[in-house]
């Protein structure tokens, strides 16, 4: 273990790690909440953090490793600019939502249903069922959500993200450009 | 003046300033998450705009309120006091809204919903036929409602059914109530809310939990949600009567992470019943001590299982248990624990309010009251819809549902979830109610309805659900473990060109173990989806694995695609869509498709304007 792990990592803007332990008074039963307000400060679990969590929080890390590899949202990797969520629920499906994380995947050059870019630029993250069911497919890009997806727009869609433009909502039917 | 008295004062004061309130004219816009998805915000920003333009502010009302139902034609507003119905609206329509029908009390026609069957507009939302047939218990106080103010729901009734209980009811009479209403779980189960009730309240213990679930993992189904985001304080209403009912002094509202706007709501109306001392320490005077927090799940299908949530609550990893203990008996740190579903929570005071008579003559003998369901898939009216139990499949999908989009053929409706089962199309006269879903293979789960037609292919839905299981299992039983997994790969080898005979006799054996040998109900219903496609679709299981070909041209390797030499007029627009460049052609000239280089996305298929392209069964 190097030196600034042994001190928690500096570059952890400790205070704010400290606020967000602290906040659920170190209650064993918010360990889930605490790791999920470290993953929206930090884009992911640190493990630095976690070791941290552990001391103050006062559980074994083993036990936090297992909750933190357990539940899906959890990522221990450090996640791309932009998370990209396509939806895989059951409606989506019916309508195509394969297609379109497919072809996200053959946009971004990724492996898996999952993953980050090289460039660090997109995450991408199926869920199940964001329940927009009436819009499917959707994908939400950084918590913004677009109905209606083809494959066709999936292109446009990530492109506007990635010139780092102001991006206008796309939905499918209304978009005429698309 | 006791406290219960001075609050009764208060709600009546509040009732009467909000009845005054209700002449003004109000623009209701539907904002839940799917009306977000679809622009709602923008729709009321603009209309926010156009009234301080017209400098209306004082004379029109503007609320955003939880979802509608009616989601296919989100962004839905509502202008009262006439209750006209605008569909699909746009913020550039605002303008017109606030000139023509607020101030000239004029109806914009190109904003009101078409009727498909004959074309005629309608005004109201009343005689829209997608409405007609629905008993909106709960969903109509979504279309009312400001989800962040307590006085919004205190104006229409609501915490009355708590005063009644903490001034004049026992908890054996309210256990009692809930038990005649015979309102049974919401959550999937069906099991009888009362007995439950009953037994966490006869064992003995200081300290005892009551806990909703809200973790709606079903893919498809969103009522909770809507619940949550629509009408928040019914559900806390609800669980303030159970926990007083069954002794409980603390509640804990276990939601999914992917509903930010849900927790958002909820989180806000605790703090406002906090306000109001309806949480906290000896409430409104009467010596009922309850309090409520609010526990994210981090996306955990099994946690939907209720001793996994336990486990989850207690900040564990979710693996459920053996049961028994039940719950009522050991639950969260051991103490006795009384688990519902948010729309189980969410009619309590319903049932307290209007009696137990009164709900159980709404539905079918062995299932009381209103469901609510939401109808997705290929259906042209997709969206919640709350009816009475006992409806049936036939009128939820075409009256309700309005059938199924450009003409196709119904194949299957797929109910209760990855739990669930597959119900094809000679089954569509069945009655909606707990045991009639479960005589025919399937179960009412938690109410996600998904329609499919004739381009659904039945082998790609049972490779979906057991996908999705797959992931989701705990894996702490074997045979869930491993037995989805080899369930898994035969079913994809059947939908990649690789099915062999004797794949269904091991489906099905399989299938049966994974039933009988799993310990917690994910293991035992997983199998459904894959065994109810066979029992009613096998013959598409054997065209995949006998003709190599997938009937409904889902399945990348059993299908292909084709240019029509007499359709093609070599317009080109394919060959620059073709994501892998396996297009060639000359302009104007018959194009043509490299099969080595084709990925089958499907891509030219779509751009061809000219049907020129001819998607078909089989590889070859």
């Amino acid at each position: 273990m190097s030196k600034s792990e042994k001190k928690y990592g500096d570059h952890l803007k400790l205070k704010k790690l400290n606020s967000i332990i602290k906040k659920n008074n170190c209650e064993k039963s918010a360990l889930i909440s605490t790791l999920l307000d470290i993953q929206s400060e930090y884009n992911y679990l640190p493990k630095e953090a976690l070791i941290m969590v552990a001391k103050e929080m006062d559980i074994p890390l083993n036990q936090i490793y297992s909750v933190a590899t357990f539940y899906k949202v959890f990522s221990l990797q450090p996640r791309g600019e932009h998370i990209i969520n396509v939806c895989l629920g059951t409606a989506c499906h019916v309508r195509g939502g394969g297609r379109i994380i497919d072809e996200i995947r053959r946009e971004l050059k990724l492996k898996d249903n999952g993953g980050t870019t090289e460039d660090m630029k997109f995450t991408l993250e199926p869920v199940r069922c964001l329940g927009c069911c009436a819009s499917g497919p959707v994908i939400v890009v950084d918590n913004e959500y677009h109905s209606q997806v083809t494959p066709k727009n999936v292109n446009k869609i990530l492109k506007k993200y990635s010139d780092g433009r102001k991006v206008k909502k796309i939905i499918g039917s209304q978009d005429k450009n698309a | 003046m006791k406290d219960i008295d001075k609050f009764k004062q208060k709600l009546s004061r509040i009732r009467k300033s909000k009845a005054e309130e209700s002449n003004r004219p109000c623009i209701i816009v539907s904002s839940g998450t799917c009306g977000e998805a679809r622009g709602s915000k923008e729709v009321f920003l603009a209309l926010k705009n156009v009234i301080k333009k017209y400098k209306l502010g004082k004379k029109v009302d503007i609320r955003l309120t939880g979802c509608h139902g009616f989601c296919q034609v989100e962004p839905i507003i509502i202008i009262h006091p006439e209750n006209i119905f605008y569909q699909s609206v746009q913020p550039e329509d605002a303008e017109e809204i606030i000139s023509e029908t607020i101030i000239n009390k004029n109806i914009i026609d190109h904003l009101l919903f078409k009727d498909p069957n004959n074309g005629k507009k309608i005004k109201l939302e009343k005689d829209i036929p997608f409405y007609k047939k629905q008993n909106k218990l709960l969903l109509k106080n979504n279309a009312s409602i400001d989800p962040f103010k307590i006085e919004d729901y205190i104006g229409i009734g609501g915490y009355s059914a708590i005063l009644k209980v903490l001034s004049k009811m026992k908890p054996e009479k309210v256990i009692d109530t809930i038990k005649e209403s015979g309102i049974r779980g919401r959550g999937g189960a069906g099991f009888p809310t009362g007995i439950k009730w009953s037994i966490a309240g006869k064992t003995e213990g200081k300290k005892k939990y009551i806990v909703c679930n809200a973790d709606e993992g079903d893919p498809g189904a969103y009522m909770d949600r809507s619940i949550l985001e629509g009408n928040p304080h019914s559900v806390l209403e609800g669980m303030m009567i159970g926990a007083n009912a069954i002794g409980a002094r603390e509640g804990f509202i276990y939601i999914r992470y992917e509903y930010p706007l849900a927790v958002t709501t909820i989180d806000a109306a605790i703090k406002q019943a906090k306000k109001y001392r309806l949480l906290g320490k000896n409430i409104l005077g009467t010596g009922f001590d309850f309090d409520i927090k609010i526990v994210r799940g981090a996306g955990a299908f099994v946690c939907g299982e209720e001793t996994a949530l336990m486990a989850s609550i207690e900040g564990k990893k979710g693996e459920p248990r053996q049961r028994p203990p039940f719950p009522a008996e050991r639950g969260i740190w051991n103490k006795p624990t009384n688990i519902n579903n948010v729309e189980t929570w969410a009619n309590v005071p319903l049932i307290i309010n209007n009696g137990a008579k009164w709900y159980s003559k709404i539905g079918t003998k062995g299932s009381k009251g209103t469901k609510i369901f939401s109808l997705v898939g290929k259906i042209n009216n997709t969206g919640l819809v709350e009816v009475p139990m006992g409806i049936s499949l036939k009128e939820m999908i075409y009256d309700i549902g309005g059938g199924i989009p450009e003409n196709k053929n119904f194949k299957a409706i797929q109910t209760g979830g990855p739990s669930g089962g597959c119900i094809p199309k000679e089954l569509l006269d069945l009655p909606i109610d707990y045991d009639e879903l479960a005589s025919v293979g399937s179960i009412m789960g938690s109410g996600g309805m998904v329609v499919m037609d004739e381009d659904t292919c039945m082998v790609d839905v049972a490779k979906y659900f057991l996908s999705f299981l797959e992931e989701e299992s705990c894996g702490k039983c074997l045979t869930c473990r491993e037995g989805i997994e080899r369930m898994l790969e035969i079913v994809e080898r059947i939908t990649e060109k690789e099915g062999k005979k004797e794949d269904i006799e091991t489906l099905k054996e399989l299938g049966e173990v994974v039933k009988d040998a799993s310990m917690c109900q994910l293991g035992q219903t997983a199998p459904n989806p894959v065994l109810s496609t066979l029992k009613y679709f096998e013959n598409e299981y054997l065209a995949h694995i006998r003709e190599k070909k997938c009937p409904a041209k889902v399945c990348r390797a059993l299908i292909s695609f084709k240019i029509l030499k007499d359709v093609c007029n070599g317009c080109g627009a394919c060959r620059i869509a073709c994501p892998e460049k396996a297009i060639s052609g000359e302009k104007k000239k018959l194009h043509s498709i490299d099969r080595k280089k084709c990925i089958k996305c499907g891509i030219c298929f779509e751009t061809c304007k000219f049907d020129a392209i001819d998607k078909r069964a089989g590889s070859d």
